[in-house]
């Protein structure tokens, strides 16, 4: 009877991870395809990937893709860090609100923070651009218009990174013994050497994760970037989107690939961390 | 020989509305072990963050040889603290933790330059801590793997190896069990006394202070109860509640009839107190030690044994006297239900003024519930952070 029943749910998660994975799995298979269909298999080649690396336009995408995850990243997580360690200061009754109101952007649908970091981005620019036709009409001085672009981009990934980063840290924060501090200062530690000595490698941990977490984040983000890049600066994403709308070629599947891969990577890296700290933690107790 | 080191004068302390501490005056001498002694909330802790300069009284004023230190940051007092948890740095070895003090520069008192020890004279001092701790040969061990007796024992090193003026410890043998505590008792007391250091001690264990100070403070409420040697302390406490908290007390309503003249139950007893306006109300103490048993004839005092426990050298009887109920101590055997009467030696009795604590303590009426507490001495490292910022409630 049981041995029945486990024979059924096994089919049953065999088939949900099929429905999971069968058009991701299809996706890898065809970007080795030697020809140009999407249905029809004609051998194993390298070919789409080559023809990925000539193209000018995914190349310059997967350029800025990179360059605005690593920025934004690496600003998020000193930025969040200190933001947590604020928090971590302030009294419960303040500190819980907060984290909360820190949850909102990570819950929040990407499409709403898009739009709204668009709009404010339009108003600002829009007000100052007026200013300088207003000062060039005046007064003959001339100062930069400003547009949305690599700028807002960035801009962008840097605030929905912000919260990830926090949620990370904090905990660490909170494991940590809050005498370790006073210990650090009793021996003869300024505040800040008590924090770089003793505090930072305690957090660390979770400041990787969320450094890690973010970068993935960013490198996977499509809704808000395409709301924020403008008309001059193109994220992978946004590239592969546009892709999809004037010819289906099979570079898409490559790049594709090349782009899950990299996520995968990242989840791996932050779950081994995760368990690595587990366990370690085990041991302490 | 005593050379005032550290001295509080009416310091205050309190967080938001909260009086954590009320007016404070107290003196350290050089080379002392000074206990601060208290049931949790009492204030000791704050006293001793005070003067590790983790927190700036209200008002008042901390001296440290002479010198005003109030906003003195604790890195550059020459004082070292060990932490209730000990505070070590679980991403730093043995050697490593106990080096940590030794290797910030330090700026030179003359010549005002920073000044940083060499690796062999640093090598030379955790050395030297690590044998006066009896931990040779743990350098590269990971502390997280340590025991608690012997993270304690790093955390007493790291101090140490400092060379501070004054070790303040704040409840450090609090989660050791028993047996451990004993031994680190005498292990610390050895260690003061071969370094010749002063120790500043917090604690909510009665018997632990008796055994190692030199003097005690008992406090409460925020206030300083009593201070003076563990001798006077347990034999001369000043009010009910020292009484209560230190050893076990019987504390009686009684009348003052004169000088070494005492009436308590309406009969008079002859003690050495004297001093007190004749036919003042007071609390008498009597200790349970101190009471002899005789029969019923020859007693001052008659009275039915009601519960009897066997405690191994000694029993506990409690005995109804015109229904007050006494904690009597004895070797000798007197069933539930019999009869028996008392003498107490004039140097058995001790007289205490009123006081707000009169009346609170010091009857066996409800006695199990009362020893539940005595043996609740577990300690729970949760209890004793009087309003710190980030406070967890």
């Amino acid at each position: 009877m049981s041995r029945k029943n486990s024979i059924g749910s096994r089919l049953f998660m065999g088939l949900v991870f099929f429905f999971l994975y069968a058009p991701i799995l299809l996706l890898i298979i065809f970007s080795f395809n030697e020809g140009t269909s999407s249905a029809v298999w004609k051998g194993f080649s390298l070919k789409w990937y080559g023809e990925l690396f000539q193209d000018r336009i995914i190349m310059n995408s997967v350029y800025t893709t990179l360059i605005v995850s690593v920025i934004a990243t690496l600003v998020a997580t000193v930025a969040g860090t200190l933001a947590a360690i604020g928090f971590y200061n302030m009294r419960k009754s303040i500190r819980e609100p907060l984290m909360t109101i820190n949850g909102i952007p990570m819950m929040n649908a990407d499409i709403v923070t898009g739009v709204s970091l668009c709009l404010l981005f339009a108003a600002a620019f829009g007000a100052w651009n007026g200013f300088v036709s207003w000062m060039e009409v005046n007064y003959r001085l001339t100062a930069p218009r400003l547009y949305q672009g690599f700028g807002t981009l960035l801009i962008a990934h840097i605030t929905f990174n912000i919260p990830y980063v926090i949620l990370s840290v904090m905990p660490k924060l909170k494991q940590m013994d809050k005498h370790l501090l006073d210990a650090a200062q009793d021996l003869g530690c300024t505040w800040m050497q008590a924090f770089w000595k003793v505090a930072l490698p305690e957090i660390k941990p979770g400041i990787v994760s969320g450094m890690l977490i973010a970068f993935t984040m960013s490198i996977d983000d499509f809704v808000i970037s395409y709301f924020t890049a403008g008309a001059t600066s193109s994220t992978l994403a946004m590239t592969i989107y546009s892709m999809t709308k004037k010819r289906v070629s099979p570079e898409i599947n490559a790049i594709s690939t090349l782009l899950f891969g990299a996520v995968l990577v990242l989840l791996i890296l932050v779950n081994v961390l995760e368990t690595r700290q587990q366990k370690q933690k085990k041991y302490t107790d | 020989m005593a050379k005032e080191l550290i001295r509080l004068s009416n310091c205050c302390m309190s967080f938001d509305d909260n009086v954590v501490l009320d007016n404070i005056n107290l003196y350290i001498n050089d080379q002392e072990f000074l206990t601060l002694l208290g049931p949790s909330g009492c204030g000791k802790t704050t006293t001793l963050r005070i003067i590790g300069g983790f927190q700036t009284p209200t008002s008042g004023e901390v001296l440290f040889d002479g010198e005003k230190i109030n906003d003195v940051p604790p890195h550059k007092r020459a004082v070292n603290t060990v932490f209730q948890r000990y505070a070590l740095f679980p991403h730093l070895n043995v050697y490593e933790n106990i080096a940590f003090g030794l290797r910030l520069p330090k700026t030179d008192p003359e010549t005002k330059k920073k000044v940083k020890l060499s690796e062999a004279e640093i090598k030379a001092r955790v050395t030297e801590m690590l044998t006066a701790v009896n931990l040779t040969g743990f350098e590269k061990r990971s502390v997280t793997s340590l025991s608690g007796g012997q993270q304690q024992r790093v955390a007493i090193a790291r101090a140490l190896v400092n060379r501070p003026k004054v070790l303040l410890l704040d409840e450090p043998l609090g989660a050791l069990d028993l047996r451990l505590r004993k031994d680190m008792q005498n292990e610390l007391k050895r260690i003061q006394k071969a370094m010749g250091i002063t120790f500043i001690y917090v604690t909510h264990d009665q018997e632990e202070a008796l055994a190692m100070s030199d003097t005690v403070v008992v406090m409460d409420g925020g206030k300083i109860q009593q201070i003076g040697t563990p001798e006077d302390i347990y034999n001369e406490p000043k009010n009910a509640f020292v009484a209560d908290f230190i050893g076990e007390s019987n504390i009686i309503d009684g009348y003052m009839r004169g000088d070494g003249v005492v009436e308590i139950f309406n009969r008079r007893f002859a003690c050495l107190d004297k001093g007190f306006a004749v036919n003042e109300p007071v609390d008498v103490v009597i200790r349970p030690e101190d009471v002899d048993i005789v029969p019923e004839a020859e007693g001052q005092l008659t009275g039915t044994v009601t519960s009897v426990t066997f405690k191994g050298v000694h029993y506990d009887i409690i005995v109804d006297f015109y229904g007050f109920k006494w904690l009597i101590q004895t070797t000798d055997l007197s069933p539930v239900g019999s009869r028996i009467g008392i003498k107490i030696d004039p140097d058995g009795i001790h007289v205490m003024k009123k006081s707000h604590y009169s009346g609170m303590f010091g009857d066996y009426s409800s006695y199990s519930e009362e020893y539940e507490e005595i043996s609740d001495a577990s300690y729970d490292p949760t209890e004793e952070d009087e309003g710190d910022s980030n406070e967890e409630t």
